[in-house]
């Protein structure tokens, strides 16, 4: 089986300090990954280099057999392919949730705007937000932005999603809505990487999960074993830190 | 103090329409300049924001020679020292042939020193936009060139035009330094008349009044701009 997503000897230095430390990962077609770890152990950069945005120095990243190649052009293609949600939404506030999820489409994809607005309008259904589409981002909760921000994404067609803490930033009542969403995105057989610390999400969704620790991949484990008998000390430790409470 | 008050003497040929040509010359000289400045700051602006190694150089050497050099000296070097320097033909071209070469000398001077203030305004404004934005624009497969232009440009835009309200107001001001090249702006014309009259405070009490006038119609303008521009939701607005 041909890898959906695969990366080999992933190196990344801002200057002296190294981030991230020959790091190698396969996922597969329509597998779910989540990566954990402690804070500040790179595991945001790591997946901001899956699609490029953050240059890498050392290493291999190819996405559905294409190599993420270092001419501008041609990563931009590769990268239109890679859905990407942010902690923090980066909704554009002065274009309304229609033109947000539409501006890609049209400019990257070439899709005419009717054909860029009826796919927008199916997807702001599903996920329960097709009366907001002429709304600015700045008049939604935190909730509606990222489940906005999801099919922005979604609706470049991408081959695999990636989310960088998509959580994090949101009050405890909303991170309900956004987790439904990606729960049935994953259902649905959507490859996914998925930083996060909701250990829930990654007990029902993920087939495995990676640990990582300063810039390292310490360990990748099936789901269920992970949570059951991590194999490192280090995600010993940082299960039982996360999960005592 | 005794003086003969005549504020007759505005309303008097030739002096009405040497008002009238001041006020005409001022506002010309400053719009044409405007127009030079955000054309070439905005370029410059964004060139600087982006650039890295030869370009920022470039913009950077730009923004301080322009910024840094006075503007009267600067009027001086575009009108007696440039022509010298280019090109025989080109050179008598200018002193000989181009019609009101003080006039287009002024707006040239004006207009490339604003675009050295634009132009920060402008780079700043780009970088106060969030990193996350470029981020996410590059994200979804948009070019550079796309990015600025849909994502990043008009965000900095509206962060930018309060500042662009005060370097609009003061190209009307410093208009006024184009007089020594010999442009009959507002200021200029005021000053012939009280040379000929010697009604200087009608003359000078008129100028500004007008500059005021004009101060007050951009500041209405790019308010309505402001307000035009501003996004439904954002927490920028007071």
């Amino acid at each position: 089986m041909v890898a959906m997503i695969r990366i080999e000897g992933l190196s990344k230095s801002y200057g002296e300090v190294a981030v991230l430390r020959n790091c190698s990962l396969e996922v597969a077609r329509g597998e779910v990954v989540v990566i954990c770890g402690p804070s500040g152990s790179g595991k945001s950069t790591f997946v901001k280099c899956i699609n490029g945005i953050e240059p890498i120095q050392a290493g291999r990243v190819v996405i559905d057999g294409d190599d993420l190649p270092s001419k501008p052009a041609a990563a931009a293609r590769i990268r239109s392919r890679v859905g990407m949600v942010f902690q923090h939404f980066e909704l554009y506030p002065h274009l309304t949730v229609m033109e947000n999820v539409c501006l890609a489409q049209i400019h990257v994809l070439k899709r005419s705007r009717a054909e860029a607005e009826d796919k927008a309008r199916s997807l702001l259904e599903r996920v329960g937000l097709v009366d907001k589409e002429a709304a600015y981002p700045g008049q939604l909760s935190g909730g509606q932005q990222q489940r906005i921000a999801i099919v922005r994404a979604l609706a470049m067609d991408p081959l695999a999603m990636l989310f960088d803490e998509p959580t994090s930033a949101l009050d405890p009542e909303m991170i309900g809505e956004v987790l439904a969403v990606m729960l049935e995105l994953a259902r649905e057989g959507m490859t996914m990487v998925v930083v996060t610390h909701e250990m829930g999400f990654a007990k029902a969704a993920a087939d495995r999960v990676v640990f990582m620790d300063r810039g390292e991949i310490v360990e990748v484990a099936e789901t269920r074993r992970f949570f059951a008998e991590p194999s490192s000390e280090r995600a010993r430790l940082f299960l039982s830190r996360i999960l005592a409470h | 103090m005794s003086y003969a008050w005549n504020w007759g003497v505005l309303f008097q040929s030739p002096y009405l329409g040497w008002l009238g040509q001041g006020i005409a010359m001022t506002i010309v000289i400053s719009l044409a300049g405007w127009a030079i400045a955000i054309t070439i700051g905005t370029l410059i602006g964004v060139l600087h924001s982006g650039g890295r190694g030869a370009m920022r150089m470039v913009t950077g050497s730009y923004i301080n020679l322009f910024r840094n050099v006075p503007l009267l000296l600067q009027m001086f070097l575009w009108f007696f020292v440039v022509p010298e320097l280019l090109p025989k033909t080109v050179g008598t071209w200018l002193k000989r042939d181009l019609p009101h070469p003080e006039i287009v000398t002024a707006i040239v001077a004006l207009g490339l020193f604003t675009a050295s203030r634009v132009a920060v305004q402008v780079s700043a404004g780009i970088a106060a936009v969030p990193r996350g934005q470029s981020m996410a624009a590059r994200a979804s497969g948009l070019s550079t060139v796309q990015a600025y232009r849909h994502v990043l440009l008009p965000q900095a835009f509206r962060i930018v035009v309060p500042p662009l309200t005060s370097e609009f107001l003061t190209i009307f001001k410093n208009s006024s330094i184009a007089l020594t090249i010999g442009v009959y702006e507002l200021t200029a014309q005021t000053q012939q008349i009280q040379s000929f009259t010697y009604q200087g405070f009608e003359a000078f009490t008129a100028a500004t009044v007008v500059y005021m006038a004009i101060a007050l119609v951009v500041t209405t303008l790019m308010t309505a701009i402001e307000r035009r521009i501003s996004v439904a939701g954002s927490a920028a607005k007071g």
